[in-house]
């Protein structure tokens, strides 16, 4: 069976050129305005080098240490400037090096176009070497993914491949090219994808719907608003702030919606979830009319949906369908792009206020501070405590700078504590909980925002899953800012293991080498810290420093992130302690 | 928790390599079991029309469909209860010829079921039967005591009472 999804024909018919199918990659890649990829060389793929290196005046290839450091980099690169990062791998171990890269992207809405080599056509099917069946293995993990057989397909298959990553919800596309399809020729011309009979990239926004919702919003007593990264996506910051500042809503983000409001914006009560703040928790519980804008009731963000705003109205914002009723039921649906809905809305909101309601969130924010914030920020013990090392971020960097995190204790920390003043400052794995992500996707970060502060927060455990992407930090002089938070303990697991295990540390401790000594061998200037005395001095140094930077900070071996949902239980069942 | 019922969803989509593999992940994510697959042309040409039956709670192929429709190459999926659509299936039966012969009673169990002989062969014979499970399975009953040598049966194949309109839904397409 051919390709048959009908793509409009081009209108414009431009000069055909004689290119080589690698070249049609290349290409086709600048027609999108890719100018930077990340990726790792191997024999199916070497045609589409031979062009980089051809190119490399107009296309910037960043080596990685590993597959998976590429694919990681190129998120990083796309969730801080919005656009599709480029993914370069060979056949077999190269294309299965991406995978858990790509099943992060697809989770975390994340646009990538990942390139992949094959063998030969003729090969296809007879386990030749390095022959590994990528479309099979990836197909559950992409939004699309399409196996190119003759170099011909390459300029329409591209331009398919952008179109559908970085429209609707984005997601990655895997394009697995057979060699002989590389080093075939073509009459290249390039048209962008405009539109796929059978996708529909956003729902049209229907008005009765918006007015519904409007409706329910100006009748709440209680309202409350729990944004995700749909409204980053969506470029929809402005929107949705213009809308809650109108109908004075308490609004909660979810991990991945983080920095789409400013942290310290006076509706801005704190992140949703199983480690989120105690106020959104307690009042998911309680709240008339629960909003949800661009966020998908990730079970870390609702604990026991049977007990989960069942009091409550519920209003979904949401650009994929297939959301609306998964998890949680709702009584409206306002399908479409969240920054048109919000649009429509706005007219059709009264003002208020809710002071009352409002002060209900602060007295509970109270408690909160007195029982979990104040002892992290102003602790009486020796131990240093994750919370006190970000807010020390937050104060050398006035909340400017990209935080990208890793997964366990010090990213709920670096969720629930960094103070963000610009949108897409945020960048963790969220929904796939990869470690080993922060590293390289730091790399992509910086690159993506040069201008910008990037600093990584990373577990000594996330930090040696990747650890081999100092190197691409080494070979390209990327001055991003690495801290690990040392606890010798891989600590969301061990916590759970204090808490739930009676204390069987299975596996969970670690003995780690002399990190500031491997910083050493790549070149990076390297400080360790192990007393509070000396940690804001550590980290005005690190912040300015104009080259990459890596900071280790030795923190309490035992603390533990709370607040609490465990698992199983209602968010209002939230535990402090 | 809702009961569970037999359901058909048809799903429309391009007529591409690996469609099916990306649509049977999302039953194989979710640990669901498939009744039956059938794929083959619908009524618009370079359409695929697959149809797969299940027994689940409805709200669980409510969602469904809206994973598999979230599909790039999925045009449009419905899902129905066998009330609102027509459907069949088809079996084929092989057995020894001289029993066709031999046994008179062979001939009436044919003709009763309203089942085809398709072809009579020296060693063998085939019958074909089309319709519900209950008479393809009465049939296959009735054979058994004489030695059924082959037996296959179809997915089930069915369309429905409503009318889908996948046409309009293509027309609308223009950019």
């Amino acid at each position: 069976m051919e390709n048959q999804t009908q793509v409009l024909e081009p209108k414009i018919i431009t000069k055909k050129e004689r290119l080589s199918g690698a070249e049609a990659v290349i290409r086709s890649l600048l027609e999108e305005g890719a100018t930077l990829g990340y990726g790792y060389p191997g024999g199916a793929i070497m045609p589409v080098y031979d062009e980089i290196y051809k190119y490399q005046d107009q296309f910037t290839h960043i080596l990685t240490r590993h597959e998976q450091g590429a694919i990681h980099a190129a998120q990083g690169f796309a969730r801080v400037t919005g656009e599709t990062g480029v993914v370069f791998a060979t056949s077999g171990p190269g294309a299965t090096n991406l995978v858990t890269g790509i099943a992060d992207a697809q989770i975390d809405s994340t646009p990538l176009v990942c390139i992949t080599g094959q063998v030969a056509s003729h090969l296809l099917g007879t386990d030749a070497f390095q022959e590994t069946d990528i479309i099979g293995i990836s197909t559950p993990i992409t939004k699309w993914n399409y196996q190119v057989t003759k170099a011909e397909e390459i300029p329409s298959v591209i331009a398919k491949a952008f179109f559908i990553a970085n429209s609707g919800r984005p997601g990655p596309v895997l394009i697995d090219i057979t060699k002989d399809a590389q080093m075939g020729s073509l009459d290249f011309s390039y048209e962008k994808c405009k539109g796929i009979r059978s996708y529909v990239p956003k729902p049209e926004m229907k008005i009765n719907q918006v007015k519904a919702a409007a409706e329910l919003i100006n009748n709440a007593k209680k309202p409350f608003i729990v944004m995700g990264q749909g409204v980053i996506i969506g470029e929809a910051e402005k929107e949705l702030k213009d809308f809650i500042e109108k109908a004075g809503i308490p609004t909660a983000s979810t991990a991945l919606g983080l920095s789409g409001l400013e942290t310290n914006h006076p509706l801005h009560v704190g992140m949703v979830g199983m480690h989120g703040h105690y106020a959104p928790n307690i009042k998911t519980n309680d709240c008339d009319v629960f909003i949800a804008i661009g966020m998908r009731f990730d079970d870390r963000v609702t604990g026991d949906l049977s007990r989960y705003a069942k009091q409550a109205k519920v209003i979904h914002f949401e650009i994929d369908p297939a959301e609306v009723d998964k998890n949680v039921k709702t009584d409206v649906a306002v399908l479409g792009d969240v920054k048109e809905t919000l649009t429509a809305l706005l007219p059709l909101i009264n003002n208020a206020t809710h002071t009352k309601w409002h002060q209900e969130f602060k007295d509970l924010y109270a408690i909160e501070y007195d029982k979990v914030i104040k002892p992290q920020l102003e602790p009486n013990k020796i131990g240093l405590t994750m919370g006190e090392v970000i807010e020390g971020i937050n104060k050398e960097t006035s909340g400017e700078a990209v935080i990208v995190s890793d997964v366990g204790q010090h990213q709920m920390f670096a969720c629930r504590y960094a103070k963000f003043t610009n949108t897409r400052s945020q960048v963790t794995s969220g929904g796939l909980g990869t470690m080993g992500f922060a590293l390289p996707a730091a790399i992509g970060a910086k690159m993506g925002a040069p201008d910008r502060e990037v600093i990584a927060i990373i577990g000594d455990g996330g930090y040696q899953m990747n650890i081999q992407e100092l190197g691409t930090i080494f070979q390209t002089k990327t001055p991003v800012k690495i801290v690990v938070l040392n606890n010798s303990f891989l600590g969301m697991v061990r916590q759970w293991q204090e808490l739930f295990f009676d204390k069987r540390y299975a596996s969970t401790e670690m003995v780690n080498p002399d990190f500031v000594k491997i910083a050493a061998g790549y070149d990076i200037k390297a400080n360790k810290v192990s007393k509070r005395e000396n940690l804001r001095a550590a980290i005005r140094e690190m912040v300015a420093s104009n080259e990459s930077y890596f900071l280790e900070v030795v923190i309490e071996k035992e603390g533990n992130v709370f607040p609490m949902v465990p698992t199983g239980a209602a968010v209002s069942e939230c535990r402090l302690s | 928790m809702e009961e569970n019922k037999t359901y058909t969803i048809s799903v429309y989509t391009e007529n591409n390599l690996g469609l099916m593999n990306r649509i049977s992940g999302i039953f194989l994510k979710r640990h669901i079991n498939l009744e039956s697959i059938t794929a083959s042309q619908s009524e618009i040409k370079g359409v695929t029309r697959f149809l797969f039956v299940i027994k689940l709670s409805e709200d669980k192929v409510r969602k469904l469909v809206g994973q598999i429709e979230k599909q790039i190459e999925v045009i449009k999926a419905y899902y129905h209860t066998d009330e609102e659509t027509i459907y069949q299936e088809s079996a084929l039966y092989k057995i020894a010829t001289d029993l066709l012969f031999d046994d008179r009673q062979i001939q009436n169990i044919i003709k009763n079921s309203n089942a085809n002989i398709v072809t009579v062969a020296k060693d063998y014979f085939v019958i074909e039967k089309t319709g519900r499970r209950k008479e393809t399975e009465q049939l296959y009953n009735e054979l058994t005591p004489y030695g059924i040598k082959q037996f296959v049966r179809s997915g089930r194949i069915s369309v429905s009472k409503e009318a889908m309109n996948i046409s309009n839904t293509l027309q609308n397409f223009n950019y």
